[in-house]
């Protein structure tokens, strides 16, 4: 489906990437047309992310500010992550130096606490699980492919954990960490994803990605 | 007349370059062909090679520019200095600016402004070889860019001009046939819901050719939305295999 | 321009115009009061002032002698400029020409050269080396909405209103003699501009229907009743129906005005 396309006319509901006008609902966005009941979706093809409250994303710290960093989430919107927040306690700007704490270029995952229409998202890192990267690989997909990457059930990323032995996290905002013992492992779960986000509107993928993963380990220990 | 006139369809209804009056020249599109830009097109249409870049949506500053409950949509449409037979300054010329406004305005209706408060949507558009209808051309492709960032739309816009020549009303008039035939229209649509998002005309109509016109051009522009859809498709959506 | 009051007026003006009236009282295909005076810069070799409601334009023609261009030896020169000045809006800023004086003065070209108004090889003073410069200068004195059929009212009664200079051509030098010729005009291209309202056509939208309108298309029409200019505006769109419904009243309303001129 291409932005402009009639999906359905009547009483439908216009869901996900799509928009309704005169009764008609018509495509939004590239991507494949989902019927739900009386719902209509697309499942978009390219996409980018917008906030949510909730999220966890993985960002890059690219300004650091006087009372906090903000962060490129991937993103039409920077997002700010508050010195208080980081610290977990009020700070006087002259006794700590912010950047000693996070400095531009800085790996952070957060959670999205707030965001509105009038307000840039707020971050915080007050959870366990949360904070800065020190180690590992960063991939970006399109966000809507996430869900892809995860698998009916967990399937496909518990294969790839399985797989390449390495640790994975996924952002919502269509960020993904990948930490592994070594970089070829990180290398190999970094090829599986490009194959997923390329391939994600095709069926048996699953499948197809661990067989790829199971042939490259063979050619590496074959090689030398 | 002091000066020969040229034949611009000759005795057997054929233009220039052999085509037939309602024939459009030939067209390629690609999609998806700037790894920086977040979405991107280039079309190829007769001699007319064109690229077209989207950027955003994305925080736009400086901060007093944005608006606070919509997109800020910004197009730039530029000639290179070697896309035409004199050398063209890289100086922004009175009608790259005039054209760049007109673009802006036929693609602003395929978007939702109100989705994305406080951001910019930019489109670049850089014609790289011009042949006549780079205006048309440059809507299309830049459309495609739209839709290759992810950007949501109410429709694509695809344009395509008509005009008249020795009395005759063509489609797609190239460089030679705007410059010395009678009329030329171009013509911006979107597809899906019939709506003319840039009408413009230069030369001399009447009421009935000029309704003759801007039917043909409909037609043409209809004929390129197929070819729009297909290079999405070519990009997107490769074989499907059989759902298991 | 975000205020209460201005929105009240939008939706004031849009279910009018839904019914068929016009805030101030005018018919969706009735023009505002026009006035044209001519020759009030006695200084330019032409010039007109155009009073269209409250939106007040003026025009000066100056005339020099040049260089053809190169792929058309044998013709004079017209080049046409527009300003909208600081105090005709509080929405104009000083600076050079933006992108709406741009498209307001290459429209205005437009009806001119394409209606070829002016017979431009009468121009000539010696074919490749010598012509005359026809310099257009659109000056928008007060913004009250329309400023395209305004400035060509203005642009065309200063060209009818100029006088070339008498000249004596010798050993490549132009020696100005006594005396003047009026400029040779054969047309007189007439723009009537239109607003889109929740998809009603209104003709010679003032300032606060420009405010609400969703996109403008302006027809330059001839004598003869033929089209030689056109130029949508404005972001939203029309529909074929509408772009031809246009048409058929510009023909009318161009033929109107050139009547009430006596152009």
């Amino acid at each position: 489906m291409t932005p402009g396309d009639l999906l359905a006319e009547g009483d439908y509901i216009a869901g996900e990437n799509t928009y309704k006008e005169n009764d008609k609902v018509y495509a939004s966005r590239i991507g494949l047309v989902d019927y739900e009941d009386r719902k209509v979706n697309v499942v978009a093809l390219r996409a980018f992310y917008i906030p949510r409250v909730g999220d966890t994303v993985i960002g890059t710290v690219v300004e650091v500010g006087f009372n906090g960093w903000t962060v490129d989430i991937n993103s039409p919107y920077l997002a700010l992550l508050r010195a208080s927040d980081v610290l977990g306690r009020p700070f006087r700007p002259q006794k700590n130096d912010l950047s000693k704490v996070l400095d531009v270029g800085d790996l952070v995952i957060a959670k999205i606490i707030a965001y509105d229409r009038a307000h840039n998202p707020q971050l915080t890192v007050g959870e366990p699980g949360l904070g800065k990267i020190t180690r590992g690989q960063v991939v970006k997909i399109t966000p809507t492919k996430i869900p892809r990457v995860i698998g009916r059930k967990g399937s496909m990323i518990s294969m790839i954990k399985q797989e390449t032995g390495c640790h994975i996290i996924l952002g919502h905002n269509g960020v993904i960490l990948i930490t592994g013992k070594r970089l070829e492992d990180e290398q190999l779960a970094m090829m599986a994803i490009h194959k997923i986000d390329e391939e994600s509107h095709t069926s048996g993928l699953t499948d197809r990605v661990t067989q790829m993963i199971k042939n490259e380990k063979a050619k590496r220990k074959g090689g030398s | 007349m002091s000066q020969k006139v040229e034949k611009l369809i000759d005795k057997k209804g054929l233009r220039l370059d052999g085509r037939k009056p309602d024939e459009l020249r030939p067209i390629k599109i690609e999609v998806g062909v700037l790894a920086n830009a977040d979405g991107s097109a280039y079309i190829q249409q007769g001699k007319n090679k064109i690229l077209a870049a989207v950027y955003g949506p994305r925080e736009l500053h400086p901060k007093h520019l944005a608006l606070p409950d919509r997109t800020v949509l910004r197009c730039r449409y530029h000639m290179a200095p070697f896309s035409v037979q004199e050398r063209k300054s890289p100086a922004p010329s009175r009608r790259e600016i005039e054209l760049s406004k007109v673009i802006r305005e036929a693609l602003e209706p395929s978007l939702f402004l109100e989705y994305y408060p406080r951001t910019a949507i930019d489109v670049f558009i850089e014609v790289l070889q011009a042949d006549g209808g780079t205006r048309c051309a440059s809507i299309t492709a830049a459309s495609l860019a739209l839709a290759d960032a992810g950007i949501p739309m109410r429709d694509l816009v695809v344009a395509c001009a008509a005009g008249k020549v020795d009395h005759t009303i063509v489609l797609d008039l190239m460089d030679a046939e705007d410059k010395k035939g009678n009329a030329d229209v171009p013509v911006a649509l979107m597809p899906n819901l019939n709506a003319i998002t840039l009408l413009q005309m230069d030369g001399n109509l009447s009421l009935e050719e000029f309704e003759k016109a801007v039917n043909l051009a409909i037609e043409g522009c209809k004929k390129i939305y197929a070819m729009q859809k297909e290079a999405l498709r070519a990009k997107y959506v490769s074989i499907k295999e059989v759902e298991e | 321009m975000s205020s209460i009051v201005v929105r009240v007026k939008q939706k004031q003006i849009a279910r009018l115009i839904a019914k068929g009236k016009r805030l101030d009282g005018r018919g969706l295909t009735d023009y505002r009061e026009i006035n044209v005076e001519q020759g009030v810069v006695e200084r330019a070799e032409g010039s007109a002032r155009v009073l269209l409601g409250k939106t007040e334009v003026m025009a000066g023609v100056k005339i020099e002698v040049g260089q053809p261009f190169s792929d058309t030896p044998n013709e004079g020169v017209l080049t046409v400029n527009a300003e909208l000045v600081p105090l005709a809006s509080p929405t104009f800023e000083p600076g050079p020409p933006d992108e709406n004086s741009i498209e307001l003065a290459r429209v205005v070209d437009r009806g001119i050269r394409e209606s070829k108004a002016i017979d431009l090889e009468k121009l000539c003073i010696e074919p490749g080396k010598k012509v005359f410069v026809v310099f257009v200068d659109v000056y928008v004195l007060n913004h009250d909405g329309n400023l395209i059929d305004a400035s060509a009212m203005a642009a065309l009664g200063a060209l009818l209103n100029t006088k070339v200079f008498n000249y004596e051509y010798k050993d490549g030098e132009v020696k100005i003699k006594p005396g003047f010729t009026p400029l040779p005009l054969r047309k007189h291209p007439i723009a009537v501009t239109f607003a889109k309202i929740n998809d009603t056509l209104v003709v010679d939208p003032w300032l606060e229907e420009e405010r609400v309108m969703d996109a403008r298309i302006t027809l330059t029409i001839d004598d003869d009743g033929d089209i030689c200019a056109i130029q949508k505006g404005g972001s939203g769109y029309f529909s074929q129906k509408q772009v031809l419904e246009a048409a058929k009243i510009a023909k009318e309303k161009a033929e109107e005005i050139r009547k009430k001129l006596k152009w």
